[in-house]
Order: structure tokens, then sequence, then C-alpha cells
């Protein structure tokens, strides 16, 4: 039977924790879960745990992660219902009192145990138009770009994205529409929209609008509240929805007001 | 939606959220005198302020619940496409023709 973890050590990370706590971790694979027990370390991450499951106790667990320092955005899934970057996150800040229940990130298929395939993720992230769009003479389209000029600082705001999928699974909207561009993508539409050497900025603004854009945001913020990185994706998509309704107007005014000039 | 149509809501919104405050205000005060119906009518028969009011506000109302509603449909059903799109223009019409008819009414009755 495991040891009881001090209260004290579920949310408090420079807690240590006793030298014989154990850790119930609940881990979703296919359509049940299987249990494991693992020891309780110092500074303990989730993918620690995860690792040392596979490393001692299950080779066939299948999970996913790279850099271990939170920079490639490999290792997000669900910790407790709540999708986090498992490298970044230490147990102690996160276990409930039975432990932890670890799932692939929502929203997303999953390939196996807790690895899942981030494909619709990232042609979502082509289909928002999210490359930078040079135009036909690079060299001409030269810009200077002051570093506190508004449009710079909107795209320092959300330059940060690892691509890890964590806003994607926290959205709901992404859950009832899956055709939904998702918070990620439309985050990095904004920074190129806000990029003045982008030559493919109208293409870009129609591919962002409509029943799968920006429009649908229902600003629940769930996006922003879970970034690891402290983006705000949802300030991202409300600046896509004026600059999309700015230019639908300006087509809607020469279309129909126009018209003789 | 589109970016239109986005627009058209949220411009609407700002109408409805005047209108619906006045209109409750309105009903507040009215009936805290104990007005009869016709004394109210006899109030509102043939006053153009009147008429202008409600028809504002009968056609943002018109133009902001279909739009609302065909988010909330294509979310909660499988229901997409032109039949959608035609069946809101439908509640948009209704909308209007009822609401217009109602505050027509109650100007010349």
């Amino acid at each position: 039977m495991n040891a009881p973890i001090p209260a004290a050590a579920l949310t408090d990370p420079t807690v240590e924790p006793a030298p014989d706590a154990m850790l119930t971790v609940r881990i979703r694979r296919g359509d049940g879960f299987q249990a494991f027990t693992v020891a309780r370390r110092s500074a303990q991450t989730i993918l620690d745990v995860v690792t040392e499951i596979q490393r001692e106790q299950d080779p066939t667990l299948a999970y996913r992660f790279a850099c271990r320092v939170g920079m490639c955005g490999s290792c997000a899934m669900m910790v407790n219902g709540r999708p986090r970057w498992t490298c970044r996150t230490r147990v102690a800040a996160v276990a409930e009192e039975d432990g932890l229940t670890l799932e692939p990130l929502r929203n997303l298929p999953v390939v196996k145990d807790l690895a899942v395939d981030m494909e619709p993720f990232f042609e979502k992230w082509t289909a928002a138009h999210g490359a930078f769009e040079p135009g036909d003479a690079p060299p001409e389209d030269f810009a200077v770009v002051a570093p506190d000029s508004p449009e710079r600082r909107a795209v320092d705001a959300g330059i940060e994205c690892i691509n890890c999928g964590v806003c994607y699974a926290a959205c709901d909207v992404v859950a009832w529409n899956p055709d939904y561009l998702g918070p990620a993508a439309l985050n990095r539409a904004w920074t190129l929209v806000n990029d003045v050497r982008d030559q493919g900025q109208a293409a870009r603004l129609k591919a962002v609008s409509g029943d799968a854009g920006c429009q649908s945001c229902h600003t629940h913020m769930s996006c922003t509240e879970h970034c690891p990185k402290a983006l705000a994706p949802t300030f991202a998509i409300a600046g896509l929805k004026r600059a999309t309704a700015r230019s639908a107007l300006k087509r809607f005014g020469s279309r129909h007001f126009r018209r003789s000039a | 939606m589109s970016p239109l149509l986005y627009v058209a809501q949220r411009g609407t919104a700002v109408i409805l959220a005047v209108a619906v405050a006045v209109h409750l205000g309105t009903i507040l005060y009215a009936v805290r005198g104990g007005l009869t119906a016709g004394e109210i009518l006899g109030r509102t028969q043939g006053n153009l302020a009147f008429l202008v009011f409600y028809g504002v506000f009968v056609v943002a109302a018109a133009i902001h619940a279909p739009i609302g509603l065909r988010s909330i449909l294509r979310e909660w059903t499988s229901w997409r496409g032109r039949s959608l799109d035609g069946a809101m223009l439908g509640v948009a019409a209704l909308l209007l023709v009822l609401g217009l008819r109602a505050a027509l009414a109650v100007y010349v009755a």
C-alpha cells in the first residue's frame, strides 16, 4: 500500500517528499486505464514519472518527448484533466490526493497510449496561412521595423509559441467544431498580420475568417489560461476579429459605394 | 460566420443593449402606477417616436438572433450548408414580420 503523501507536498513544489512516499499513476491506454506505482522523488516532473514507468515497469508504454527543457513542445498531455507541458510540470504542484491521472492530449487522434497524432494541428497551422509570404522580390520588400512599434509589440506578444498543442487541447470550440482552426494557428496568423514585410495579408485574413476561423471563438480564454509560455491567443484572436472586420467592411464599401470611382 | 455577419451581430448587439434597457425600464415605469392596457394604447397610438424606437428594436433583433442561432445550431447539431442559412433567413423574416406587425398594430390601434 502506498504511503500517504504529506498534504503540503501536494501544492508546494519546494517541499521534499518523504523517503518512502509513493505515487499512484493512472495512465489511459486505449479504452481503459492502467495503474502504476512510482516512488516520489525530489523535484520530480510528470515526464520523469512517465519515463520511469516506461523504463522500469512497462517498456510498451508510448509517449513523446524530446528536449526535456520546455523548448520543443513535444511532451504535452492531459494531467488530472488539464493539458500541461509535462517536462516543466512538477508532480508536487499538480498531484491530487490519490496521485496522477495521465491521458493523451484532448481534441487530437490518439496514436497509442499518451502519444497523439499532431497532423491535424499542423494542417490548421498551414490552413491559417501560418507561413511568412515574402512576395515576388523579397529584397525590394525590405522594411525597417521599429522594436517599439505597436505592430512589432503585437508580434512579440505571440511569437514564443512552441507548438505544444496545449491550447488546442484546452479549447472547447475545437471540441465542438473540429474544423475550427484553433488558438495556436490563429495566434500564429496574428503575428504575421502584424508583420509589415508580409505580402500575403488579404489571403491570410480570408483564411482565418468564417465558420472555422476567428469569428467562432467564444472568448472562454482556456487557451490563455493553459498556455505554458504565458501567451494570450485569446487577444490574438480578438485582434484577428478586428482586422478581418475592417478588411471586410472596406471590401463591402468599395463594392457597394464607390462603384463610380 | 463571415466577418460581415460578425460585424452585423456585434453592431445590433449594441443597439439591443440600449433598446432592451429602455424597453424594460418603460414597462416597469408604466405598470408601477397601475396603467390599464387601454391607457397604454392611448399613449402609444399615433406616437411616431414609439414606432421608430420599436421599428429599430425589431430590425436589430431580426438581424441579431438568427446569426447567433446559426452558430449555436452549427455547434450543437450537424446541420450545415445552404438549408441552415435559408432556415435562418426564414427566422429573420419571421421575427421581422411579427415584430413590425406588433409595433404597427400598437401604433395604429
